[in-house]
């Protein structure tokens, strides 16, 4: 199992907590695209690949935050709901919301494969 | 093709994130928004505002000529006095708002919005009378913008400060800051005390390298809209645009209904409606362009709104039907599918302190 950070092209990150339970956060590309993050609703329960889990909202815009997993979202990261800002000091150690019961992912894209995906954007 | 603006390369080099603006390039941020905002409301922050337009206006007849093209009176205007006002259609509504410098009793100088700057400068040709001359002097200018409690004592290590202007919406010209003669106003768009400076290239490029130097925080284009936004200040295209008039968005204080006539002066008549405050009482982010509802009728729409830094929660000005535009009426506003309970209060949203005289 995969221990490092896999990236969807949604720009979602996965941390695998073992084979049917992850984490779920932002990359960092994507914090800095948004800029300063004021609000993050996740509502979403049961999700299917690419469903939205909620959004992400910044001073300049609204974004939605997609689940790269079908599963079952069980915990939202209490952290974040406080105090947004988190995401942007550091968006790949502050996971957004957990997902167990994963019985699928979206292409998953190791650091190396992301960072060359987002150079091509 | 975009337009760059003589500080380019000190936005680069600043790590300034550049977007396209009005046909410049120029910084939305450089380090965070909310940053910036606070810079100017706690210390003090540079922008470069020179993608602004400058018209000038020239010959005997200045006054009365741009006093026929804008709603406000500026019969009696006076050297070194600068006035808010708008340019309004055959129609009364907003083609742009602007300020206007009076820099002599036959020389004005517009203030205009860069994306409306060629509208602007046709309408105005399109006018032209009485032998007055009319010149587009934006290639010239540039302009920084210093905002901010500290912005006196910022500009007190670069400049004599018995030379800057100290009334609110006065100016100077021929200022000498460093080596450079430059025309400084006492003006700004953020709700602090602050100046602008109007001055070439390579003048403006230089007192803003000195200012960084001193520590002064460099502000993007997305403070100045937050920061605007907060002091409850109209932006064009979104509190005002070419179907609004004046009265529409609240603006009536600048129309002089018993100054001599004016252009859209016969059209300007009251609809019902009224710019207002909003604060979000619910989770989310109110934006612009949102639909406002009182019971299950539509009163209205949001015209700017975000997450503002100081007041540290959900802001945003809409223009309502009057009827429900009290102050502490509890309003729907859409935020995509949802509902949110937002209250309505009283602009602006923020205002300073005036710390001593």
């Amino acid at each position: 199992m995969e221990k490092q950070l896999l990236y969807s092209e949604s720009h979602e990150w996965v941390k695998w907590i073992n084979e049917s339970e992850a984490f779920v956060g932002l990359s960092e590309y994507a914090a800095s695209q948004l800029g300063d993050i004021v609000y993050v609703n996740i509502d979403a329960d049961e999700v299917s690949l690419k469903d939205v889990l909620g959004d992400i909202e910044s001073v300049k815009a609204v974004s939605d935050f997609y689940s790269p997993l079908e599963g079952t979202v069980v915990e939202v990261n209490q952290e974040i709901i406080d105090n947004p800002a988190l995401i942007n000091e550091d968006s790949e150690n502050t996971w957004i919301c957990k997902i167990a019961n994963v019985t699928n992912n979206v292409k998953l894209l190791s650091k190396e494969e992301y960072d060359a995906f987002i150079k091509e954007q | 093709m975009l337009k760059k603006t003589s500080l380019y390369d000190e936005h680069v080099s600043l790590n300034g994130k550049m977007v396209e603006f009005a046909n410049f390039i120029l910084p939305i941020q450089y380090t965070s928004i909310v940053n910036e905002h606070m810079a100017v409301r706690e210390n003090v922050g540079v922008f470069d505002v020179s993608h602004m337009g400058e018209i000038l206006i020239e010959g005997d007849k200045a006054i009365s000529f741009v006093n026929y093209l804008v709603c406000t009176n500026i019969a009696l205007i006076k050297p070194t006095r600068i006035k808010y006002s708008m340019l309004l259609d055959d129609n009364g509504a907003i083609i742009d708002d602007l300020l206007i410098y009076c820099l002599s009793e036959t020389k004005l100088l517009l203030v205009v919005n860069a994306s409306n700057k060629e509208k602007d400068y046709k309408w105005i040709v399109d006018h032209q009378k009485d032998g007055v001359v009319i010149s587009d002097k934006s290639d010239y200018y540039s302009q920084i913008a210093i905002q901010g409690p500290k912005s006196k004592a910022l500009l007190e290590k670069i400049v004599d400060l018995s030379l800057l202007p100290t009334k609110y919406y006065t100016f100077k010209e021929s200022v000498k800051i460093l080596d450079h003669e430059v025309l400084v106003s006492k003006t700004g768009y953020t709700g602090e005390e602050g100046y602008e400076i109007y001055g070439d290239g390579a003048s403006i490029k230089d007192i803003f390298n000195h200012l960084i130097k001193l520590e002064a925080t460099p502000c993007g284009l997305g403070a100045r809209d937050t920061l605007r936004l907060e002091a409850g200040m109209p932006l064009y295209g979104h509190e005002m645009d070419g179907t609004t008039t004046p009265l529409d968005t609240s603006l009536e204080y600048f129309c002089k209904l018993d100054k001599e006539d004016f252009i859209g002066k016969d059209k300007l008549e009251d609809k019902g409606l009224t710019r207002v405050g909003l604060e979000n009482l619910d989770k989310g982010i109110i934006r612009d362009k949102m639909e406002v509802y009182y019971n299950d009728s539509l009163i209205g729409y949001t015209t700017s709104g975000t997450f503002l830094p100081y007041l540290k929660g959900s802001y945003a000005m809409a223009i309502i039907n009057k009827n429900y535009s009290m102050a502490n009426t509890i309003v729907d506003v859409k935020i995509r599918n949802r509902l949110v309970k937002a209250k309505i209060v009283n602009l602006p949203f923020y205002k300073r302190k005036k710390v001593g005289g």
